[in-house]
């Protein structure tokens, strides 16, 4: 397929200007077994996220009696895409995600709280594009608070990159496979950390520099919608409060 | 093995504090580093790097094979680590774990958003393609697998020649050409001990490492980065590392030549 154009009269192949989000939407505690778990839709990602623990661990010698182990486990649907039925279970990206994503809920979470256990993180993806492991940090984060697991803080991620030689951020698929490159980052909102980074295209130094100006940016407002999300899952209802009945 | 290295990670902690790093460095200086092209003359191309006492080799194969159907008109390129058994005591025989997986994918990647490998000139006709596989092995690990599995990697294959294409059969034993590699990529690795940041960290470093970032260059562009580790980096951190790794991956790549 020829490439197609991505920037049109300053504006990106969906209208959106350079720094400007896709429709995101964050919703908490939306399955009945999981300990926490998450919603998220952004853009044409639908992105599911459940918590299990602090539980034994399995197997039991990744245990550790100094804080509980954390797995994470990022999976992409056969059917999540556009291509063909891929092969169902982990590949090697999907094992390199989520390492990666595993390392960023260990710097946030509390583990060393719970020695012996394991906090058990899945994200599905059910429909990708592109951004999904971003979106995925975002639900899990949420879906972790949902499951009541003390955290220094609510980690969110997004995507910055380059399409057409300018700097841009949250890519949709289209820019994703015909941009060049992208750089997903993950921060600790409260004192603005990076703790997931991975980047892969072409970077002048400036081009970088704007690329992580330009995640910081927007990440509040990521951020903001998580903390509303678990806000409304919990908000205690006027009635419920009134103890005396009738 | 667990008590040694809290006890080791206590050492270079306190060393660090002191301005200090177990081997006596510089905070941004490699260990002493050499590269060897052209080891194994049964590869297309082969390289070993050794990096203090870290040793790596990589073996370039090239196969006739057919292209990924999204991309019809170009070669394939792959990559993979080998943690050997041999190498380390944590090593355990087995498929790639996760860690052998991201660290081939992170050479990988290197390679592949510099465009150093033209993919499209690997294009023989019509479903018929060059595949260029890249096993990285790891032979001794001292720390820092990464800068020196990207370098054996990068040598390999700029040691690389094609075999001759003969009535749809490579002949392994005549080559025609070398393989075209228009860019030098290398890749710098920073551990963050405390407040500390050190270059090419040891394996006690890498013990008493929160986090670890890999900053790959050319001479003039950042092509790929990964943040290993449950620790943090701040923005700031993160620029002035950009700068270090692009003076730092000069001295490099220097050692390709």
């Amino acid at each position: 397929m020829e490439k197609p154009k991505l920037i049109i009269d300053g504006k990106r192949c969906d209208g959106r200007a350079m720094d400007e989000l896709r429709p995101l939407k964050v919703q908490a505690g939306v399955l009945n077994k999981a300990d926490g778990s998450a919603y998220v839709e952004w853009g044409n990602n639908k992105i599911l996220a459940a918590v299990y623990g602090p539980r034994e661990c399995i197997p039991r010698h990744d245990a550790s009696p100094y804080r509980a182990v954390i797995h994470c486990r990022y999976l992409m649907a056969p059917f999540s895409t556009l291509d063909e039925h891929g092969r169902s279970g982990p590949n090697r990206r999907s094992i390199e995600i989520s390492k990666v994503l595993k390392e960023i809920f260990e710097n946030v979470v509390m583990t060393e709280k719970f020695p012996k256990t394991a906090i058990d993180i899945f994200i599905e993806v059910l429909q990708a594009d592109g951004g999904t492991r971003c979106a995925g940090v975002t639900a899990a984060a949420v879906a972790l608070a949902d499951a009541g697991i003390p955290m220094r803080d609510l980690p969110c991620a997004v995507a910055s990159g380059k399409i057409d030689k300018e700097v841009a951020v949250d890519f949709g698929k289209l820019e994703d496979n015909y941009g060049d490159g992208d750089m997903p980052i993950a921060i600790a909102p409260r004192n603005g950390g990076i703790l997931l980074l991975q980047l892969d295209g072409m970077f002048t130094k400036d081009e970088l520099r704007k690329a992580v100006e330009l995640a910081y940016g927007v990440l509040p407002k990521i951020n903001a919608l998580q903390v509303e999300a678990l806000r409304t899952h919990y908000a205690v209802k006027k009635d419920e409060l009134d103890f005396r009945g009738d | 093995m667990e008590i040694l290295d809290e006890i080791k990670k206590d050492y270079v902690t306190d060393l660090m504090k002191k301005n200090k790093r177990p081997d006596d460095r510089e905070f941004l200086e490699y260990r002493p580093c050499t590269v060897e092209k052209g080891i194994f003359p049964s590869a297309e191309g082969s390289a070993r790097v050794k990096l203090g006492k870290t040793q790596v080799v990589a073996g370039v194969k090239i196969d006739l094979g057919t292209p990924f159907k999204d991309r019809p008109d170009e070669g394939v390129l792959s990559t993979t680590a080998e943690l050997l058994p041999l190498a380390s005591p944590t090593f355990e025989p087995g498929p790639p774990d996760e860690g052998a997986i991201e660290l081939a994918r992170i050479v990988d990647r290197g390679i592949r958003s510099s465009n150093a490998i033209d993919l499209t000139s690997l294009f023989v006709e019509q479903d018929k393609v060059l595949m260029v596989f890249v096993d990285v092995y790891i032979l001794d690990h001292d720390g820092n697998l990464i800068d020196a599995s990207a370098l054996a990697a990068m040598a390999a294959l700029l040691n690389t020649r094609l075999p001759k294409i003969e009535g749809g059969h490579l002949i392994r034993t005549e080559s025609t050409e070398k393989l075209k590699v228009s860019q030098k990529v290398v890749a710098c690795t920073f551990s963050k001990i405390d407040s500390h940041i050190v270059l090419d960290p040891g394996l006690d470093e890498e013990k008493a490492m929160s986090t670890r970032m890999t900053i790959a260059t050319t001479p003039d562009y950042v092509c790929a980065i990964q943040k290993g580790g449950r620790g943090a980096f701040t923005k700031e951190e993160l620029f002035n590392l950009v700068d270090v790794s692009f003076e730092k991956g000069n001295e490099l790549r220097k050692l390709l030549d």
